[in-house]
């Protein structure tokens, strides 16, 4: 089939504050062709895309659609331009029909004729094979026929370039390979589809050619026929650079806590961790890499005893000074109270750090006390010994902030990360558990995040890492175990093995390891 | 209980069921955008001021004051200051994103201020007994065609009141058309549920948010014209009673479950529980208290109903009493 191109981007550059998150990336995408996106989480795949959707303005650069300049400055432009995205979100109005949803916005003269547009539907599916009811109601859908509706939304608005940012997060492989089969009839049919996402398999099963991102940088295209999972995952992580964070070898590691067939489903129903052990030492830094959404949240949570397991799952927890055959103590059933009171003292600094870690409207001394109000006199909290320590992390690890009782909120990224990990430090843990612990943070605070787990470390902390930045997990960590879908594909050494080798665990995929 | 009783108790139904039915469809509608207005009183309160002191001024100033333009006067003047206390509320929650509850509170104790202050003024300056009265315009409110009116009871029942009672029902179902079959009605409601999605389908959330929430502010401000033109003919009363029948129009919109249809039996139902204590021997002052409790009792009986049935159709618009913010996500 004559291949023309839909869409043009030249030198397209995006910024949020100081971060650039496109980094003047030019791309073709051509009709009757599926591109794949290929990258790393915050590798730019979906900013690039939603500039195209007019979720998004370019800062520079120049959008051309069938050879002319046009400018997408919201959502509407897009469809004027043919263009039509299906967000990982679903913007779906719940209790509204399938129908309902997908006239939804339109301005067509007249009254609303649901019967119409029910039966336009009907034959948009029949040409692409999808199959839905228009008069089922949203939230009577399983997530796969709720994709359908986004889709159908779309190609009801007439779009004839279709960009699905990662559709199969949430399918199974039976509704993925639905899915696939969809994308390759509008492909027959002459359609532009970019699929975003960073499963290796989905890329050489389903795309044509693939674009890969890495951090922000565009690497380059190459046809799926004349590449491997291989090469691809050389062009998403690129080669080791040099961080030069400090790592001693750790003094004798002692384990302390044991996990065993930990199982996790969240509220949708939908397997989130997969029959995972591992063993986290005192006295090591145990890093968590994986793509985003792997089971690290969950895998954390499961360990605070704030996400319901599966039967089966055990955590065993030893304390620093046991002799060999101690029966340590068991954390699964317990609540986060309970393995307190029993002794366990696990620090947690979650991903989102002023929702789940930090109050924002509190000051810090409001928020040290959030870990030791029970302490104090009767119904009164000992007020004193938090501010105390608030004054001490403010001292210590130079968070910059007006005064102790400043709104944590109002403080900047970096100084929020210094005064959630100051007050779990702070507790003495004997398992520190953090989650993209330098998010959003600069060069120096991150190095002092990194030192202080390292600290920690020394003390004979059991120190959990997740992070995303690979380059970070190699110089940072002991050892690596990597996620895939919610399982464990390996535990490496940190100091031994490679980028690659990560990489290659963090995409690989059950049929691969089955026949490996 | 006699036959004139049981048609006089119908009658005073319908009388109180309208003032609370323009507050409740105006409110529903309201809320379908997302808005969850609790100055539905102090706009009633406004729309009664408004009305008798636009039709005061003219009747007053007037040798021969004409019916209609009394009319057309007061009906104005209520949906016009009604709708801009509607346009307050907008400004405050949609523009400036303040809580919801808070405003609505506030704009009920400024609604009941200052018809309240004004009405006693008119009072004041009508001299005389100290009371205030519209005649030709009360007039005008309750006439109705006394050749239906006269046929006996049914006569009674259906065709003796003033148009604002035949309004009522069809506006509560013009809207129940409007927010079910229309395009720009499925927007709405859209709004309602999930600004977010309707932003992204392109529909304008703030400006569908502003004109729900001032055209529904008026409508619930027609409850309180109609109250001091029809239900007191014309004249002013400080004693609050058009805040409790504001708050019963606010369980209305619970007990209709947000459908404007359901709110023109259930009015008339509120009105006849509210008076059921007239026809019931031997209650003494304090007794006939309980039986004016009924209509909260059923919308509390209600709300425990409908949240045990968990149908998602009965339930309010998921974003009710949410600011949107395009931005935060």
């Amino acid at each position: 089939m004559e291949q023309t191109i839909a869409i043009q981007l030249k030198n397209i550059t995006k910024r949020f504050g100081k971060v650039v998150a496109n980094d003047s990336i030019s791309l073709e995408i051509r009709r009757g062709e599926i591109l794949s996106l290929l990258g790393e989480n915050g590798s730019g795949k979906t900013t690039l895309m939603n500039m195209l959707a007019g979720i998004y303005f370019p800062d520079e650069g120049e959008i051309l659609v069938n050879g002319s300049p046009v400018t997408i400055a919201s959502p509407k432009d897009a469809f004027a331009c043919g263009i039509g995205m299906i967000h990982q979100h679903f913007k779906l109005v719940d209790v509204f029909t399938a129908a309902e949803n997908i006239v939804l916005g339109l301005e067509d003269e007249g009254k609303l004729d649901l019967k119409a547009a029910s039966a336009k539907i009907v034959d948009i599916c029949q040409k692409y094979g999808f199959s839905i009811d228009p008069s089922k109601k949203v939230y009577d859908m399983s997530v796969s026929e709720k994709q359908t509706v986004e889709i159908v939304k779309v190609l009801y608005r007439g779009a004839d370039i279709l960009i699905l940012d990662e559709p199969t997060a949430v399918l199974t492989p039976q509704e993925t390979d639905r899915l696939f089969d969809v994308m390759r009839n509008m492909k027959a049919d002459g359609k532009a589809l970019v699929i975003i996402t960073h499963k290796l398999h989905e890329v050489m099963d389903v795309s044509d050619r693939v674009a890969v991102l890495r951090k922000g940088q565009y690497i380059g295209d190459v046809a799926t026929k004349d590449t491997s999972p291989q090469k691809l995952t050389d062009m998403m992580v690129g080669h080791a650079v040099t961080l030069n964070i400090d790592r001693p070898e750790p003094k004798d590691p002692t384990p302390r806590l044991t996990v065993e067939n930990l199982t996790v489903y969240d509220a949708m129903g939908v397997k989130r961790l997969d029959d995972v052990s591992f063993t986290a030492m005192g006295g090591e830094i145990l890093g968590i890499a994986g793509i985003a959404g792997s089971g690290q949240k969950e895998l954390l949570e499961a360990i605070a005893g704030l996400q319901p397991l599966r039967p089966g799952a055990s955590i065993h927890y030893r304390p620093k000074e046991t002799l060999e055959g101690d029966a340590g103590i068991e954390l699964v059933g317990k609540t986060p109270l309970q393995i307190k009171q029993a002794g366990v003292s696990l620090a947690f600094v979650p991903e989102d750090r002023l929702g789940m870690g930090l109050v924002g409207s509190l000051g810090m001394t409001g928020n040290m006390l959030l870990r030791s109000y029970r302490n104090g006199f009767g119904v009164f909290t000992d007020r004193k010994a938090p501010k105390k320590l608030a004054e001490d992390v403010m001292g210590r690890l130079e968070v910059v902030t007006p005064s102790v009782n400043f709104p944590v909120r109002r403080l900047s990224g970096g100084n929020v990360q210094k005064v959630l990990v100051g007050r779990e430090i702070a507790q003495q843990p004997s398992v520190l558990m953090t989650a993209y612990a330098v998010r959003g943070l600069d060069i120096n605070t991150s190095y002092t995040i990194y030192n202080l787990l390292t600290e920690q470390k020394m003390q004979g902390v059991a120190v959990i890492y997740v992070g995303e930045d690979l380059d970070v997990l190699l110089e940072l960590c002991d050892r690596i175990l990597v996620l895939c879908g919610g399982q464990v594909s390996g535990i490496v050494d940190a100091r031994t093995t490679t980028k690659e080798e990560v990489g290659l665990l963090m995409t690989r995929f059950k049929k691969e390891a089955a026949e490996g | 209980m006699t036959g004139a009783q049981l048609t006089q108790l119908l009658q005073s139904a319908v009388f109180f069921g309208t003032v609370i039915m323009y507050g409740a469809i105006g409110e529903i509608l309201t809320e379908k955008s997302g808005n969850l207005n609790l100055g539905v009183p102090g706009i009633m309160y406004l729309g009664g001021i408004a009305g008798l002191a636009a039709s005061f001024f003219y009747e007053i100033n007037t040798e021969n004051p004409s019916a209609i333009v009394c009319l057309l006067l007061s009906f104005i003047a209520a949906f016009l200051a009604s709708a801009l206390g509607g346009l307050i509320y907008s400004f405050l929650t949609i523009t400036l994103r303040a809580n919801q509850n808070v405003t609505g509170l506030t704009l009920t104790i400024f609604g009941g201020g200052i018809a309240n202050f004004f009405g006693g003024s008119l009072n004041t300056m009508a001299g005389g007994v100290g009371q205030i009265s519209v005649a030709t315009t009360s007039a005008a409110y309750r006439a109705n065609i006394p050749a239906l009116a006269g046929m006996g009871t049914v006569g009674t029942l259906l065709f003796s009141y003033g148009f604002m009672v035949y309004l009522a029902i069809i506006l509560a179902v013009a809207l129940h058309f409007f927010l079910t079959r229309t395009r720009k009605g499925l927007n709405l409601r859209a709004v309602g549920e999930n600004p977010a999605t309707a932003d992204a389908a392109g529909i304008n959330v703030t400006r569908n948010k502003y004109l729900a929430t001032c055209v529904g502010a008026g409508i619930s401000g027609l409850g309180g014209l109609y109250y001091t033109m029809d239900y007191i003919k014309g004249t002013w009363a400080n004693d609050g009673t058009i805040e409790a029948l504001g708050w019963l129009a606010v369980a209305l919109v619970i007990f209709a479950t947000w459908k404007t249809v359901n709110a023109i039996w259930g009015s008339y139902l509120f009105g006849l529980l509210f008076w059921m204590y007239l026809y019931i021997p031997g209650l003494t002052r304090s007794s006939q208290e309980l039986f004016k409790m009924l209509p909260y009792l059923v919308t509390i009986a209600v709300l425990i109903f409908i949240s045990l049935r968990k149908k998602r159709e009965n339930q309010p618009p998921a974003s009710l009493g949410l600011a949107y913010f395009r931005e935060e996500r």
